[in-house]
């Protein structure tokens, strides 16, 4: 039996299972349950109001993600001088657009160029730009993209399977809770005439974070 | 080592309720003024810097385990929520989940 499937069978028995006869409801594990605790005694000071957890979730979960940074990547590859005034502040003019830090965090926009690649880490936690482009992935909370990104940046890109021309620099930016990073990368060849909407459906996530390049124009 | 082969495949944002869960108190704290997010930040990449000298952090449930420790470590030096509260709370649930039949909804 391989080590993987030894994993998946442990997992298996690990995890609570859902069938009818269980005489009681399914024990969250411990973590959910200092969390329901922590929500219930928060919410009796009348500290958190709990239709207010619930909007968060929701926002985050399905309002806020990817797709508004790729709406910002598209206009600025469409209108120069849309581009001009993110890269000089993005803050302002993101807020704008309804995309503000609900932290208070400030915006910076990166460009993408033949000689500079951007890439974006946070090194200490997890800082990302939550407005722009939700809740960050896993790999960019694990401790090996923190440590290696900076370390060693083009094996990373490769291992995303991003390959950089020889004379490309790759400029890595560390975010913080005050600074958050947006990589505005370059323009697909052959994408002339394509709309805001088309355009925006070629950015990806990993692009706007500098580990991957935009789809190419079908 | 390679970070995670599967990255472009579409993952859900919070793996598992109580990381939506822990993550929106937080936020809804910080709203209130009762956490500044500079602070946090500080004190959960403490956090995430002490468990990772032990074993390599995968930013999933650990990340957010990570989360959780700091958030009741700050509410118990404020006062907000003692550890004894919490352990009382927590086993106020648990109890409440044992007692609850199967397909109803568990109250307090």
């Amino acid at each position: 039996m391989g080590l993987d499937t030894r994993r998946c069978l442990a997992q298996a028995a690990a995890m609570p299972h859902d069938d009818h006869d269980h005489p009681h409801a399914l024990l969250p594990p411990d973590p959910a349950l200092r969390v329901k605790a922590l929500e219930t005694i928060l919410t009796r000071k009348g500290l958190i109001d709990p239709a207010a957890l619930d909007e968060i979730i929701d926002t985050y979960q399905n309002r806020i993600g990817p797709q508004n940074g790729a709406k910002v990547v598209a206009k600025a590859w469409s209108d120069p001088e849309f581009k001009r005034a993110l890269l000089d502040d993005a803050t302002p003019v993101l807020s704008e657009m309804g995309f503000y830090g609900r932290q208070g965090e400030h915006m910076v926009v990166v460009e993408n160029t033949p000689q500079t690649h951007n890439m974006v880490v946070c090194t200490l936690c997890s800082c990302y730009p939550w407005p722009l482009l939700g809740i960050p992935p896993g790999w960019y909370k694990s401790d090996a993209y923190r440590a290696r990104a900076v370390r060693e940046p083009r094996r990373v890109l490769a291992e995303f399977g991003v390959e950089l021309p020889e004379g490309t620099t790759v400029r890595v930016w560390d975010s913080t809770a005050e600074v958050r990073y947006l990589v505005l990368p370059m323009r697909p060849e052959g994408t002339d005439g394509l709309s805001e909407e088309d355009l925006a459906a070629l950015v990806t996530r990993d692009s706007m974070i500098g580990t991957g390049l935009p789809k190419v124009s079908a | 080592m390679s970070i995670c082969p599967d990255h472009n495949a579409p993952s859900p944002v919070f793996e598992s309720p109580w990381h939506a869960q822990v993550f929106a108190v937080t936020v809804a704290l910080n709203e209130a003024g009762r956490i500044s997010w500079s602070d946090w930040a500080a004190r959960f990449s403490e956090t995430l810097r002490r468990h990772g000298l032990n074993r390599e952090l995968d930013g999933g449930d650990d990340y957010f385990m990570a989360w959780l420790e700091t958030l009741e470590s700050v509410l118990a030096e404020q006062e907000t929520a003692l550890p004894e509260e919490i352990h009382e709370m927590r086993a106020a649930w648990e109890e409440a989940y044992l007692k609850t039949p199967h397909g109803m909804p568990v109250r307090l």
